[in-house]
Protein backbone atom coordinates (compact mmCIF):
# COMPACT_ATOMS: atom_id res chain seq x y z
CA UNK A 1 0.00 0.00 0.00
CA UNK A 2 1.48 3.55 -0.89
CA UNK A 3 1.47 5.82 1.56
CA UNK A 4 1.77 10.05 1.01
CA UNK A 5 4.54 9.54 3.37
CA UNK A 6 6.69 6.98 2.40
CA UNK A 7 6.18 7.04 -1.78
CA UNK A 8 7.99 9.34 -3.22
CA UNK A 9 10.26 9.20 -6.39
CA UNK A 10 13.89 8.81 -6.16
CA UNK A 11 14.63 10.73 -8.60
CA UNK A 12 14.36 14.41 -8.12
CA UNK A 13 15.09 13.64 -4.43
CA UNK A 14 18.44 12.70 -6.35
CA UNK A 15 18.77 15.80 -8.05
CA UNK A 16 17.85 17.66 -5.20
CA UNK A 17 20.85 16.78 -3.31
CA UNK A 18 23.06 16.66 -6.47
CA UNK A 19 23.99 13.19 -6.77
CA UNK A 20 22.81 10.16 -8.29
CA UNK A 21 21.92 6.85 -6.10
CA UNK A 22 23.62 3.83 -6.72
CA UNK A 23 21.98 1.86 -8.71
CA UNK A 24 20.98 -1.15 -6.80
CA UNK A 25 19.88 1.94 -4.24
CA UNK A 26 16.84 4.10 -4.39
CA UNK A 27 16.40 7.62 -1.85
CA UNK A 28 12.84 8.13 -0.67
CA UNK A 29 11.46 10.74 0.70
CA UNK A 30 10.65 9.22 4.01
CA UNK A 31 9.77 11.54 6.97
CA UNK A 32 8.25 15.27 6.04
CA UNK A 33 9.49 18.34 8.20
CA UNK A 34 6.95 18.54 10.60
CA UNK A 35 7.44 15.14 11.60
CA UNK A 36 11.27 15.72 11.56
CA UNK A 37 10.89 18.84 13.92
CA UNK A 38 8.19 18.06 16.06
CA UNK A 39 10.27 14.50 16.61
CA UNK A 40 13.37 16.39 17.43
CA UNK A 41 11.91 18.98 19.57
CA UNK A 42 9.97 15.96 21.65
CA UNK A 43 13.73 14.96 22.12
CA UNK A 44 14.41 17.51 23.94
CA UNK A 45 11.78 17.88 26.02
CA UNK A 46 11.53 14.27 26.78
CA UNK A 47 14.96 14.33 28.18
CA UNK A 48 14.33 17.56 30.31
CA UNK A 49 11.36 16.38 31.15
CA UNK A 50 12.77 12.87 32.21
CA UNK A 51 15.90 14.56 34.44
CA UNK A 52 14.08 17.48 36.44
CA UNK A 53 11.10 14.77 36.89
CA UNK A 54 13.78 12.97 39.09
CA UNK A 55 14.63 15.90 40.74
CA UNK A 56 11.18 16.26 41.80
CA UNK A 57 10.67 12.60 42.33
CA UNK A 58 14.05 12.80 44.82
CA UNK A 59 12.12 15.19 46.72
CA UNK A 60 9.44 12.06 47.78
CA UNK A 61 11.54 9.30 46.91
CA UNK A 62 7.95 6.84 47.46
CA UNK A 63 5.09 5.40 45.23
CA UNK A 64 1.58 4.94 46.76
CA UNK A 65 -1.60 3.80 44.90
CA UNK A 66 -4.82 5.34 45.67
CA UNK A 67 -6.35 8.88 46.51
CA UNK A 68 -3.53 9.75 49.37
CA UNK A 69 -0.37 8.80 50.53
CA UNK A 70 2.48 10.10 52.79
CA UNK A 71 4.77 8.71 54.98
CA UNK A 72 3.29 6.67 57.06
CA UNK A 73 1.30 5.26 54.50
CA UNK A 74 2.42 1.75 52.60
CA UNK A 75 4.35 2.71 49.17
CA UNK A 76 5.03 -0.32 46.65
CA UNK A 77 8.13 1.47 45.26
CA UNK A 78 10.83 3.21 47.15
CA UNK A 79 14.30 4.67 47.38
CA UNK A 80 15.33 5.19 50.89
CA UNK A 81 18.61 5.83 52.84
CA UNK A 82 19.18 3.08 56.49
CA UNK A 83 21.97 3.33 58.54
CA UNK A 84 23.52 -0.01 58.09
CA UNK A 85 26.04 -2.09 60.30
CA UNK A 86 29.01 -0.30 58.09
CA UNK A 87 27.26 3.07 57.38
CA UNK A 88 24.18 4.46 55.25
CA UNK A 89 23.14 2.22 52.79
CA UNK A 90 21.17 3.04 49.52
CA UNK A 91 17.68 0.66 49.77
CA UNK A 92 15.42 0.46 46.79
CA UNK A 93 11.83 -1.12 48.08
CA UNK A 94 9.83 -2.78 45.11
CA UNK A 95 7.13 -4.06 46.83
CA UNK A 96 8.02 -7.21 49.18
CA UNK A 97 11.44 -6.91 47.82
CA UNK A 98 14.70 -4.65 49.01
CA UNK A 99 17.85 -4.13 46.96
CA UNK A 100 20.73 -2.31 48.30
CA UNK A 101 21.93 -0.15 45.63
CA UNK A 102 24.09 2.03 47.47
CA UNK A 103 26.08 3.87 45.54
CA UNK A 104 23.22 4.63 42.97
CA UNK A 105 19.82 4.74 44.08
CA UNK A 106 19.07 6.27 47.76
CA UNK A 107 22.52 6.94 49.35
CA UNK A 108 25.22 8.64 46.71
CA UNK A 109 28.09 10.76 46.07
CA UNK A 110 26.92 14.48 44.75
CA UNK A 111 29.29 17.59 44.79
CA UNK A 112 31.76 15.65 46.50
CA UNK A 113 29.62 13.55 49.49
CA UNK A 114 27.43 11.11 50.06
CA UNK A 115 23.92 11.80 50.70
CA UNK A 116 20.63 10.49 50.71
CA UNK A 117 18.80 11.19 47.55
CA UNK A 118 16.78 8.61 45.05
CA UNK A 119 18.04 9.15 41.70
CA UNK A 120 21.73 9.80 41.69
CA UNK A 121 22.78 13.43 40.84
CA UNK A 122 24.05 12.38 36.95
CA UNK A 123 20.44 11.66 36.20
CA UNK A 124 18.55 14.67 37.78
CA UNK A 125 18.04 18.57 36.08
CA UNK A 126 19.49 20.13 37.88
CA UNK A 127 22.61 17.51 39.02
CA UNK A 128 21.78 19.53 42.48
CA UNK A 129 18.75 18.86 44.32
CA UNK A 130 16.14 21.60 44.28
CA UNK A 131 12.40 20.59 44.06
CA UNK A 132 11.77 24.53 42.96
CA UNK A 133 14.72 24.63 40.07
CA UNK A 134 13.69 21.35 38.96
CA UNK A 135 9.85 22.12 38.50
CA UNK A 136 10.71 25.08 36.46
CA UNK A 137 12.31 22.95 33.99
CA UNK A 138 9.73 20.54 34.15
CA UNK A 139 6.35 22.95 33.46
CA UNK A 140 8.84 25.00 30.82
CA UNK A 141 9.30 21.80 29.26
CA UNK A 142 5.84 20.09 29.83
CA UNK A 143 4.10 22.77 28.17
CA UNK A 144 6.80 22.93 25.00
CA UNK A 145 5.76 18.82 24.55
CA UNK A 146 2.27 19.79 25.10
CA UNK A 147 2.62 22.34 21.83
CA UNK A 148 4.82 20.26 19.87
CA UNK A 149 2.42 17.03 20.18
CA UNK A 150 -0.95 18.77 19.02
CA UNK A 151 1.41 20.52 16.16
CA UNK A 152 2.15 16.41 15.65
CA UNK A 153 -1.20 15.00 16.09
CA UNK A 154 -2.95 18.03 14.16
CA UNK A 155 -0.43 17.62 11.11
CA UNK A 156 -0.50 13.90 11.24
CA UNK A 157 -3.80 13.50 11.37
CA UNK A 158 -4.36 16.24 8.42
CA UNK A 159 -1.90 14.58 6.24
CA UNK A 160 -3.32 11.48 7.01
CA UNK A 161 0.47 9.96 8.68
CA UNK A 162 -1.43 8.85 11.82
CA UNK A 163 -4.13 7.01 9.54
CA UNK A 164 -1.63 6.21 6.66
CA UNK A 165 1.59 5.09 8.24
CA UNK A 166 1.04 4.84 12.08
CA UNK A 167 -2.28 3.04 12.16
CA UNK A 168 -1.76 -0.68 12.00
CA UNK A 169 -4.27 -2.54 9.20
CA UNK A 170 -5.31 -5.95 9.97
CA UNK A 171 -2.65 -7.62 7.93
CA UNK A 172 -0.07 -5.66 9.75
CA UNK A 173 -1.68 -7.29 13.02
CA UNK A 174 -2.04 -10.67 11.15
CA UNK A 175 1.38 -10.02 10.71
CA UNK A 176 2.39 -9.57 14.27
CA UNK A 177 4.36 -13.29 15.03
CA UNK A 178 6.61 -12.85 11.53
CA UNK A 179 7.22 -9.26 12.53
CA UNK A 180 8.58 -10.37 15.62
CA UNK A 181 10.91 -13.15 14.44
CA UNK A 182 12.41 -10.77 11.80
CA UNK A 183 13.21 -8.30 14.70
CA UNK A 184 14.28 -11.11 16.71
CA UNK A 185 16.73 -12.18 13.92
CA UNK A 186 17.84 -8.73 13.25
CA UNK A 187 16.41 -9.11 9.71
CA UNK A 188 15.82 -5.74 8.41
CA UNK A 189 12.93 -4.97 5.84
CA UNK A 190 14.36 -3.91 2.18
CA UNK A 191 13.10 -3.23 -0.95
CA UNK A 192 9.46 -2.11 -1.22
CA UNK A 193 8.91 -3.23 2.62
CA UNK A 194 11.30 -0.73 4.10
CA UNK A 195 9.16 2.00 2.58
CA UNK A 196 6.72 1.55 5.35
CA UNK A 197 6.35 0.66 9.11
CA UNK A 198 6.19 -2.61 10.18
CA UNK A 199 3.84 -3.54 12.67
CA UNK A 200 6.02 -3.56 15.82
CA UNK A 201 7.21 0.00 14.69
CA UNK A 202 3.52 1.13 14.07
CA UNK A 203 2.87 -0.13 17.31
CA UNK A 204 5.37 0.96 18.91
CA UNK A 205 5.05 4.62 17.88
CA UNK A 206 1.44 4.54 18.54
CA UNK A 207 1.93 2.96 22.10
CA UNK A 208 4.27 6.24 22.76
CA UNK A 209 1.98 8.61 21.82
CA UNK A 210 -0.57 6.52 24.49
CA UNK A 211 2.06 6.92 26.91
CA UNK A 212 2.87 10.74 26.21
CA UNK A 213 -0.71 11.55 26.42
CA UNK A 214 -1.02 9.87 29.76
CA UNK A 215 1.96 11.84 30.95
CA UNK A 216 0.06 14.76 30.23
CA UNK A 217 -3.59 13.84 32.09
CA UNK A 218 -1.51 12.16 35.21
CA UNK A 219 0.37 15.29 35.52
CA UNK A 220 -2.34 17.16 34.83
CA UNK A 221 -4.28 15.12 37.83
CA UNK A 222 -1.50 15.98 40.41
CA UNK A 223 -2.02 19.34 39.82
CA UNK A 224 -4.96 21.02 42.47
CA UNK A 225 -5.85 24.10 40.46
CA UNK A 226 -6.76 21.40 37.71
CA UNK A 227 -8.23 19.46 40.24
CA UNK A 228 -11.27 21.95 40.77
CA UNK A 229 -11.72 22.02 36.93
CA UNK A 230 -11.71 18.54 35.93
CA UNK A 231 -12.09 16.56 39.34
CA UNK A 232 -13.29 13.42 36.92
CA UNK A 233 -10.08 13.08 35.81
CA UNK A 234 -8.71 12.20 39.29
CA UNK A 235 -11.38 9.08 39.47
CA UNK A 236 -10.14 7.92 36.39
CA UNK A 237 -6.49 7.78 37.89
CA UNK A 238 -8.41 6.33 40.99
CA UNK A 239 -6.62 9.29 42.95
CA UNK A 240 -3.72 11.90 42.98
CA UNK A 241 -1.19 9.19 44.59
CA UNK A 242 -2.37 6.89 41.94
CA UNK A 243 -2.18 9.36 39.12
CA UNK A 244 1.47 9.90 40.83
CA UNK A 245 2.33 6.21 39.96
CA UNK A 246 0.77 5.57 36.70
CA UNK A 247 3.36 9.08 35.40
CA UNK A 248 6.08 7.43 36.72
CA UNK A 249 5.17 3.92 34.98
CA UNK A 250 4.47 5.76 32.12
CA UNK A 251 7.82 7.42 32.19
CA UNK A 252 9.56 4.70 32.92
CA UNK A 253 8.05 2.75 29.58
CA UNK A 254 9.16 5.83 27.51
CA UNK A 255 12.55 5.28 28.78
CA UNK A 256 12.11 1.47 27.64
CA UNK A 257 10.42 2.62 24.28
CA UNK A 258 14.05 5.28 24.02
CA UNK A 259 16.22 2.20 24.52
CA UNK A 260 14.65 -0.02 21.93
CA UNK A 261 14.15 2.97 19.35
CA UNK A 262 17.67 3.73 19.80
CA UNK A 263 18.82 0.20 19.52
CA UNK A 264 17.11 -0.74 16.31
CA UNK A 265 18.25 2.77 14.69
CA UNK A 266 21.79 1.41 15.62
CA UNK A 267 20.64 -1.83 13.97
CA UNK A 268 18.80 -0.44 11.02
CA UNK A 269 21.86 1.43 10.07
CA UNK A 270 22.58 4.44 12.39
CA UNK A 271 23.42 6.97 9.54
CA UNK A 272 20.80 6.18 7.14
CA UNK A 273 18.17 6.27 10.06
CA UNK A 274 19.29 9.67 11.50
CA UNK A 275 19.81 11.24 8.39
CA UNK A 276 16.30 10.21 7.26
CA UNK A 277 14.96 12.06 10.41
CA UNK A 278 17.25 14.84 9.77
CA UNK A 279 16.78 15.33 5.82
CA UNK A 280 13.95 13.26 5.68
CA UNK A 281 15.69 11.18 2.46
CA UNK A 282 16.17 7.45 3.24
CA UNK A 283 18.30 5.07 0.95
CA UNK A 284 16.26 2.06 0.36
CA UNK A 285 18.46 -1.14 -0.71
CA UNK A 286 16.72 -3.19 -3.26
CA UNK A 287 16.27 -6.57 -3.02
CA UNK A 288 17.10 -7.80 -6.37
CA UNK A 289 18.43 -5.37 -8.33
CA UNK A 290 18.40 -7.07 -11.32
CA UNK A 291 14.82 -7.89 -11.19
CA UNK A 292 13.71 -4.37 -10.93
CA UNK A 293 15.60 -3.57 -14.13
CA UNK A 294 14.15 -6.24 -15.88
CA UNK A 295 10.79 -4.86 -14.81
CA UNK A 296 11.71 -1.25 -16.11
CA UNK A 297 12.04 -2.93 -19.43
CA UNK A 298 9.32 -4.00 -19.77
CA UNK A 299 8.02 -0.34 -19.08
CA UNK B 1 19.71 27.76 -5.74
CA UNK B 2 19.60 24.20 -4.74
CA UNK B 3 22.36 24.64 -2.84
CA UNK B 4 21.77 27.59 -0.80
CA UNK B 5 18.34 26.10 -0.18
CA UNK B 6 20.15 22.98 1.36
CA UNK B 7 23.00 24.87 3.23
CA UNK B 8 20.33 27.01 4.90
CA UNK B 9 18.61 23.50 5.91
CA UNK B 10 21.91 22.59 7.05
CA UNK B 11 22.47 25.50 8.79
CA UNK B 12 19.14 25.19 10.11
CA UNK B 13 19.92 21.83 11.64
CA UNK B 14 22.98 22.56 13.01
CA UNK B 15 21.86 25.86 14.56
CA UNK B 16 19.01 24.01 15.95
CA UNK B 17 21.13 21.07 17.40
CA UNK B 18 23.75 23.60 18.55
CA UNK B 19 21.58 25.19 20.73
CA UNK B 20 19.86 22.20 22.16
CA UNK B 21 23.52 21.09 23.00
CA UNK B 22 24.19 24.09 24.29
CA UNK B 23 20.86 23.49 26.69
CA UNK B 24 21.69 20.34 27.92
CA UNK B 25 25.29 21.15 28.73
CA UNK B 26 24.67 24.27 30.66
CA UNK B 27 21.81 23.14 32.44
CA UNK B 28 23.01 23.85 35.90
CA UNK B 29 23.94 27.08 35.00
CA UNK B 30 20.55 28.30 33.38
CA UNK B 31 19.03 27.30 36.00
CA UNK B 32 20.42 29.90 38.38
CA UNK B 33 20.70 32.03 35.45
CA UNK B 34 18.48 35.91 35.82
CA UNK B 35 17.36 35.61 32.17
CA UNK B 36 16.45 31.80 32.32
CA UNK B 37 14.41 33.03 35.39
CA UNK B 38 12.47 35.70 33.46
CA UNK B 39 11.53 32.26 31.00
CA UNK B 40 10.44 30.28 34.06
CA UNK B 41 8.06 33.59 35.30
CA UNK B 42 6.95 33.45 32.37
CA UNK B 43 5.96 29.67 32.25
CA UNK B 44 4.56 30.36 35.67
CA UNK B 45 2.14 33.35 34.17
CA UNK B 46 1.15 30.96 31.42
CA UNK B 47 -0.22 28.21 33.89
CA UNK B 48 -1.87 30.78 36.16
CA UNK B 49 -3.28 32.06 33.21
CA UNK B 50 -4.77 29.58 31.92
CA UNK B 51 -5.64 27.50 35.09
CA UNK B 52 -7.75 30.75 35.90
CA UNK B 53 -9.66 30.71 32.11
CA UNK B 54 -11.09 27.56 33.00
CA UNK B 55 -11.49 28.35 37.12
CA UNK B 56 -13.65 31.16 36.73
CA UNK B 57 -16.73 30.29 38.09
CA UNK B 58 -15.86 29.35 41.41
CA UNK B 59 -14.79 25.92 40.73
CA UNK B 60 -14.49 23.57 44.14
CA UNK B 61 -11.52 21.29 44.99
CA UNK B 62 -13.41 17.61 45.28
CA UNK B 63 -14.24 16.96 48.33
CA UNK B 64 -14.21 13.54 50.09
CA UNK B 65 -15.75 10.81 52.61
CA UNK B 66 -14.67 10.58 55.80
CA UNK B 67 -13.26 7.08 54.92
CA UNK B 68 -11.16 8.71 52.86
CA UNK B 69 -9.69 10.60 55.74
CA UNK B 70 -6.05 9.72 55.75
CA UNK B 71 -5.27 7.73 59.01
CA UNK B 72 -1.75 10.24 59.82
CA UNK B 73 -2.13 13.39 58.28
CA UNK B 74 1.51 14.22 57.56
CA UNK B 75 2.91 17.40 59.05
CA UNK B 76 5.46 19.50 57.48
CA UNK B 77 7.85 22.31 57.61
CA UNK B 78 7.48 24.06 61.19
CA UNK B 79 6.34 21.34 63.54
CA UNK B 80 6.72 23.65 66.56
CA UNK B 81 7.27 27.11 66.05
CA UNK B 82 8.81 26.76 69.97
CA UNK B 83 9.43 30.83 70.87
CA UNK B 84 8.70 31.87 74.17
CA UNK B 85 5.65 33.81 73.18
CA UNK B 86 4.17 30.77 71.46
CA UNK B 87 4.95 28.16 73.93
CA UNK B 88 2.96 30.37 76.72
CA UNK B 89 -0.05 30.84 73.96
CA UNK B 90 -0.10 26.85 73.64
CA UNK B 91 0.29 25.97 77.59
CA UNK B 92 -2.75 28.64 77.67
CA UNK B 93 -4.73 26.72 75.07
CA UNK B 94 -4.32 30.26 73.19
CA UNK B 95 -6.96 31.46 74.86
CA UNK B 96 -5.31 35.04 74.35
CA UNK B 97 -4.35 34.47 70.75
CA UNK B 98 -5.60 37.31 68.30
CA UNK B 99 -5.77 37.31 64.75
CA UNK B 100 -5.54 40.83 63.40
CA UNK B 101 -6.83 42.10 60.23
CA UNK B 102 -4.85 45.08 58.80
CA UNK B 103 -4.08 46.89 55.65
CA UNK B 104 -6.31 48.13 53.26
CA UNK B 105 -9.34 47.94 54.94
CA UNK B 106 -11.77 50.25 56.56
CA UNK B 107 -12.36 48.39 59.88
CA UNK B 108 -9.40 46.74 61.28
CA UNK B 109 -10.06 44.12 63.52
CA UNK B 110 -8.32 42.18 66.03
CA UNK B 111 -10.13 38.42 66.77
CA UNK B 112 -10.51 35.78 69.47
CA UNK B 113 -10.46 32.49 68.91
CA UNK B 114 -13.93 32.49 70.66
CA UNK B 115 -14.98 35.65 68.59
CA UNK B 116 -13.71 33.30 64.97
CA UNK B 117 -15.53 29.56 66.60
CA UNK B 118 -18.77 31.96 67.14
CA UNK B 119 -18.64 32.67 63.33
CA UNK B 120 -20.49 30.28 60.63
CA UNK B 121 -18.22 27.50 60.42
CA UNK B 122 -17.75 24.94 57.13
CA UNK B 123 -16.63 21.55 57.28
CA UNK B 124 -14.78 20.38 54.21
CA UNK B 125 -13.10 17.01 53.87
CA UNK B 126 -10.12 17.70 50.88
CA UNK B 127 -6.80 16.41 50.43
CA UNK B 128 -4.07 18.38 50.79
CA UNK B 129 -1.24 18.24 47.97
CA UNK B 130 2.78 18.71 48.94
CA UNK B 131 4.54 20.01 46.49
CA UNK B 132 7.28 17.36 47.53
CA UNK B 133 4.45 15.06 45.89
CA UNK B 134 2.66 13.25 49.13
CA UNK B 135 -1.18 13.60 49.12
CA UNK B 136 -3.04 13.30 52.62
CA UNK B 137 -6.72 14.00 53.26
CA UNK B 138 -7.94 15.33 56.45
CA UNK B 139 -11.43 16.96 57.52
CA UNK B 140 -10.86 20.72 58.10
CA UNK B 141 -13.09 23.23 59.91
CA UNK B 142 -13.04 27.33 60.00
CA UNK B 143 -14.67 30.09 58.86
CA UNK B 144 -14.96 31.45 55.41
CA UNK B 145 -12.11 34.27 54.99
CA UNK B 146 -14.40 35.60 52.81
CA UNK B 147 -16.36 36.48 55.02
CA UNK B 148 -13.70 37.79 57.85
CA UNK B 149 -12.67 40.10 54.61
CA UNK B 150 -16.04 41.57 54.06
CA UNK B 151 -16.97 41.93 57.73
CA UNK B 152 -13.32 44.22 57.56
CA UNK B 153 -14.35 46.32 54.30
CA UNK B 154 -11.79 45.99 51.48
CA UNK B 155 -10.58 48.75 50.19
CA UNK B 156 -10.68 49.12 46.26
CA UNK B 157 -7.11 49.23 45.95
CA UNK B 158 -6.82 45.90 47.78
CA UNK B 159 -5.50 43.31 45.51
CA UNK B 160 -3.84 40.57 48.03
CA UNK B 161 -4.08 39.01 51.03
CA UNK B 162 -1.13 38.48 53.11
CA UNK B 163 -0.89 35.96 56.12
CA UNK B 164 2.11 36.86 58.47
CA UNK B 165 2.80 33.37 60.95
CA UNK B 166 4.19 32.85 63.96
CA UNK B 167 6.63 30.67 62.78
CA UNK B 168 10.22 30.83 61.62
CA UNK B 169 11.55 28.55 59.33
CA UNK B 170 15.17 28.76 60.42
CA UNK B 171 18.07 27.19 58.63
CA UNK B 172 16.21 26.15 55.71
CA UNK B 173 18.38 26.47 52.39
CA UNK B 174 17.58 29.70 50.27
CA UNK B 175 18.00 29.64 46.74
CA UNK B 176 21.52 29.25 45.80
CA UNK B 177 22.36 27.08 48.84
CA UNK B 178 22.76 29.41 51.46
CA UNK B 179 20.58 29.39 55.28
CA UNK B 180 18.90 31.91 55.70
CA UNK B 181 15.73 31.59 58.61
CA UNK B 182 13.03 33.46 57.83
CA UNK B 183 9.44 34.05 59.26
CA UNK B 184 6.67 32.09 57.74
CA UNK B 185 4.19 33.95 55.32
CA UNK B 186 2.15 33.73 52.56
CA UNK B 187 -0.20 35.33 50.39
CA UNK B 188 -3.44 34.95 47.53
CA UNK B 189 -5.12 37.22 45.67
CA UNK B 190 -8.63 37.99 46.06
CA UNK B 191 -10.08 35.39 43.75
CA UNK B 192 -8.46 32.32 45.41
CA UNK B 193 -9.37 34.82 49.26
CA UNK B 194 -12.69 35.07 48.11
CA UNK B 195 -13.34 30.98 47.81
CA UNK B 196 -16.11 29.29 49.20
CA UNK B 197 -13.39 26.48 50.40
CA UNK B 198 -10.91 29.14 51.65
CA UNK B 199 -10.56 28.95 55.23
CA UNK B 200 -9.33 30.15 58.50
CA UNK B 201 -9.30 26.88 60.00
CA UNK B 202 -9.09 25.76 63.65
CA UNK B 203 -10.03 22.13 63.42
CA UNK B 204 -8.71 19.38 62.03
CA UNK B 205 -10.49 15.87 62.22
CA UNK B 206 -13.02 17.06 64.74
CA UNK B 207 -10.31 18.30 67.30
CA UNK B 208 -8.89 21.54 67.56
CA UNK B 209 -5.59 22.08 65.41
CA UNK B 210 -2.64 20.91 66.99
CA UNK B 211 0.77 22.07 67.22
CA UNK B 212 2.50 20.19 64.10
CA UNK B 213 -0.49 21.10 62.27
CA UNK B 214 -0.72 25.02 62.80
CA UNK B 215 -2.43 25.60 66.10
CA UNK B 216 -4.26 27.60 66.40
CA UNK B 217 -5.47 28.87 62.96
CA UNK B 218 -3.85 28.43 59.45
CA UNK B 219 -4.68 28.95 55.96
CA UNK B 220 -7.15 26.21 53.82
CA UNK B 221 -6.65 27.20 50.11
CA UNK B 222 -7.88 24.37 48.50
CA UNK B 223 -6.92 24.57 44.83
CA UNK B 224 -3.26 25.51 45.56
CA UNK B 225 -0.14 23.14 46.74
CA UNK B 226 0.39 22.71 50.56
CA UNK B 227 3.03 25.40 50.82
CA UNK B 228 0.20 28.37 50.52
CA UNK B 229 -1.66 26.87 53.63
CA UNK B 230 0.45 29.17 55.95
CA UNK B 231 -0.04 27.71 59.59
CA UNK B 232 -0.15 29.93 62.79
CA UNK B 233 -1.53 32.82 61.30
CA UNK B 234 -1.13 35.76 63.66
CA UNK B 235 -2.52 38.42 61.29
CA UNK B 236 -4.11 39.11 58.02
CA UNK B 237 -2.91 41.83 56.24
CA UNK B 238 -4.94 43.34 52.88
CA UNK B 239 -2.46 44.98 50.51
CA UNK B 240 -2.08 45.98 47.01
CA UNK B 241 1.76 44.99 46.72
CA UNK B 242 3.74 42.80 48.14
CA UNK B 243 6.85 43.79 47.30
CA UNK B 244 7.71 45.40 49.91
CA UNK B 245 7.23 42.18 52.07
CA UNK B 246 10.39 39.75 53.14
CA UNK B 247 11.77 38.89 50.05
CA UNK B 248 8.96 40.54 47.72
CA UNK B 249 8.26 37.39 45.83
CA UNK B 250 4.59 36.70 48.10
CA UNK B 251 5.56 33.98 50.39
CA UNK B 252 8.82 32.16 52.40
CA UNK B 253 9.22 29.48 49.97
CA UNK B 254 8.23 31.91 47.02
CA UNK B 255 11.29 33.94 48.06
CA UNK B 256 13.44 30.61 47.62
CA UNK B 257 12.42 29.94 44.10
CA UNK B 258 9.23 28.05 44.45
CA UNK B 259 5.78 29.83 42.42
CA UNK B 260 3.54 32.32 43.92
CA UNK B 261 0.66 30.64 41.59
CA UNK B 262 1.12 27.46 43.17
CA UNK B 263 -2.38 25.50 41.48
CA UNK B 264 0.47 22.63 39.76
Amino acid sequence: MPTVELQSSGSDVADEIGKAPAPHAELIYRHRAPVRLTHWINVLCILFLLGSGLNIFNAHPRLYWGKSGADADHAFFSLGAVTGESGPRGITQIGPWQFDTTGVLGWSKAYGEYQARGWPDWLTIPSFQDLADARHWHFLFAWLLVLNGLLYLGYSIYARHLQRDVWPTLDDLRGIPRSVLDHLRLRHPTGEAAKRYNVLQRLAYLGVIILISLMVLTGLSMSPGFNAVFPQLLDIFGGRQSARSIHFISASLIVLFVIVHVVEVMLAGPFNEIRSMLTGYYRIHRENPAADMREEEKV
Amino acid sequence: MADARIITRRAAIVAGFGAAGYLVANTNALTLNPAMAKIFEAVEDWTRISQRALLNADRLAPEYRPSDISPVFKANGTLNPNTDVYNAHAAANFSDWRLNITGLVSNPMSLSLADIRRLPARTQITKHDCVEGWTAIGMWTGVQLGLLLKAAGMSPQARYVVFHCADNLSGEPAKGGEQSPGQYYESIDLKDAFHPQTLIAYALNGNPLDVPHGAPLRLRVERQLGYKHAKYIQSIQVTDSFANIAGGRGGYWEDRGYEWYAGI
